[in-house]
């Protein structure tokens, strides 16, 4: 998002603060002073990751302080679902498996590790799925579980909170 | 009232043991094993059958068998504790049947004919004005048939979940504990007699849905069958899989899941951080109930054993006897 602070000493810690505090993660911040413009504001430009109904809690909290909110920039709501993959996953082909939930387009491979005790002995997986919103989840998952019937592998899912 | 008691293994023996040592007014008229029977109508000497089962491996008579007890002799209350056949329910299937036929009450641990004809067995027994008492057909000591129908009665279940299978869960637990495989765990659960000689029907998640179909017929009437359930064991599970669930502070437990509204049923190898309640350890049983009023109920004990399984056929027995005596 985009911001407009005062341009005094602390405004810019104020703005990014209450990220922190409302449980946030500030990926890249820039702010630059465009030489011979001369203003008494600043605009930064923030990109961050926020708990789930969030965004709107900060706002209040920048509306407060005084701290202008130019742009709020694209919205991405980022959940994460790590599963287990149990069998001979490098021969059929780890990467095709990959790239069947990268090619769905709102789901994607996050984070992959492999355990391959022996050569012929099943391997095992961890896979962390990405995806903006649960239903997406759910259907990334459901994705996953065809392939595993397809491909003979075994797959071990969270035991979630009833929706 | 009369009880008459069909087999005579660790169930069997617990359940005579409890009867000869606890006050209940309940007397034992006629026990079989498989292959000899006794039947006494002002009750049998109970101490006295156990030592000559004992010694000579047979409780009675020759000439007399199990069936001979439930069609002719004089007993209010049948429990039926012989070995279980998943796929036919015989014989328990037949006994019981007699028995409810003649208006007799029955208590059974036997999964079997629970599982595979519940809605025929209940239908029987209530045209009798009897009841049919199967507490120990699913989780051994904990009261889940009893929680569900009358603890929790009025109760909307959300879901009903939990870890249902004892030898499962203790080669799960061994394989993250001291990293064995699950070949070493199953090894050491069979030679500390947690594991049949063929442990099929628990490592592949059988025993567990048979208990989920249980639930599902006798509590939800939802008349289901084993070709219901989603099932998956835990003999794919690596001790790798365990390490990697491990990283996230998560471990791997055989669930079993039951969501009443839908008749949506699961047995599966899951993925449960480590400090969730369902962890149990060992052959340890734990069941989890979701509901709308109560909130959130889970109950953990030991899932067999005789005794533990005697405890939940004693207190189908003493419900039998202070609701259903028509002597007092």
């Amino acid at each position: 998002m985009n911001l407009e602070v005062l341009d005094k000493p602390g405004q810019l810690v104020g703005a990014l603060q209450p990220i922190s505090e409302l449980g946030g993660n500030i990926i890249s911040v820039i702010h630059e002073r465009e030489p011979g413009v001369k203003s008494d504001t600043l605009d930064v430009q923030i990109m961050l990751e926020l708990p789930e109904d969030m965004l709107s809690s900060l706002l209040e909290i920048y509306k407060v302080n005084n701290v202008n909110v130019v742009r709020v920039g694209e919205e991405r709501l980022l959940i994460r679902r790590s599963v287990i993959l149990i069998g001979h996953l490098m021969h059929t082909d780890l990467s095709d498996t990959v790239d069947r939930i990268d090619a769905t387009g709102f789901a994607e491979v996050g984070e992959l590790s492999v355990l391959m005790p022996a050569i012929n002995e099943p391997s095992s997986a961890k896979i962390t799925v990405k995806c903006d919103n649960l239903d997406d989840i759910e259907k990334a998952l459901r994705i996953l579980n065809e392939i595993a019937s397809e491909k003979g592998f075994m797959i071990i899912e969270p035991l979630e909170e009833l929706a | 009232m009369k009880v008459a008691i069909l087999g005579l293994g660790a169930v069997g023996r617990g359940v005579l043991e409890v009867l000869a040592t606890q006050k209940t007014g309940l007397v034992v008229t006629a026990v079989a094993d498989s292959k000899s029977a006794v039947i006494e109508s002002e009750g049998i000497d109970i101490k006295a059958i156990l030592a000559q089962k004992k010694d000579s491996g047979i409780c009675g008579d020759l000439t007399l068998s199990a069936a001979d007890i439930v069609t002719t002799a004089d007993y209010d209350i049948l429990v039926e504790v012989t070995p279980t056949d998943v796929e036919t329910g015989e014989p328990a299937l037949s006994y019981i049947k007699e028995a409810l036929a003649r208006g007799k009450h029955v208590v059974t641990s036997n999964k079997g004919p629970i599982a595979l004809h519940y809605p025929e067995l209940s239908q029987i027994a209530s045209t009798k004005g009897v009841v049919i008492g199967f507490e120990a057909t699913v989780c051994g000591a904990i009261p889940i048939i009893q929680t569900l129908r009358h603890g929790l009665a009025g109760n909307d279940v959300r879901r009903v979940f939990g870890v249902l299978n004892g030898t499962c869960n203790y080669i799960l637990t061994r394989m993250a504990d001291e990293k064995l495989t699950y070949a070493q765990a199953l090894l050491e659960a069979r030679e500390l007699g947690y594991a049949e000689a063929d442990p099929t029907y628990d490592i592949k998640g059988i025993d567990a849905a048979i208990k989920l179909v249980i639930l599902a017929n006798a509590v939800w009437n939802l008349n289901v069958s084993l070709n219901d359930v989603d099932c998956a064991g835990i003999d794919q599970v690596t001790t790798e899989a365990i390490a990697l669930a491990e990283e996230e502070d998560y471990t791997i437990r055989l669930i079993a899941e039951l969501i009443p509204a839908t008749g949506q049923m699961r047995v599966a190898p899951r993925l449960l951080p480590r400090n969730h309640t369902l962890i149990v350890q060992h052959t340890l049983n734990a069941v989890a109930v979701e509901t709308d009023l109560a909130g959130d109920i889970t109950l953990i004990g030991k899932g067999a054993g005789s005794l533990e399984t005697a405890s939940a056929i004693l207190s189908d027995l003493i419900f039998i006897r202070d609701f259903y005596d028509r002597s007092t």
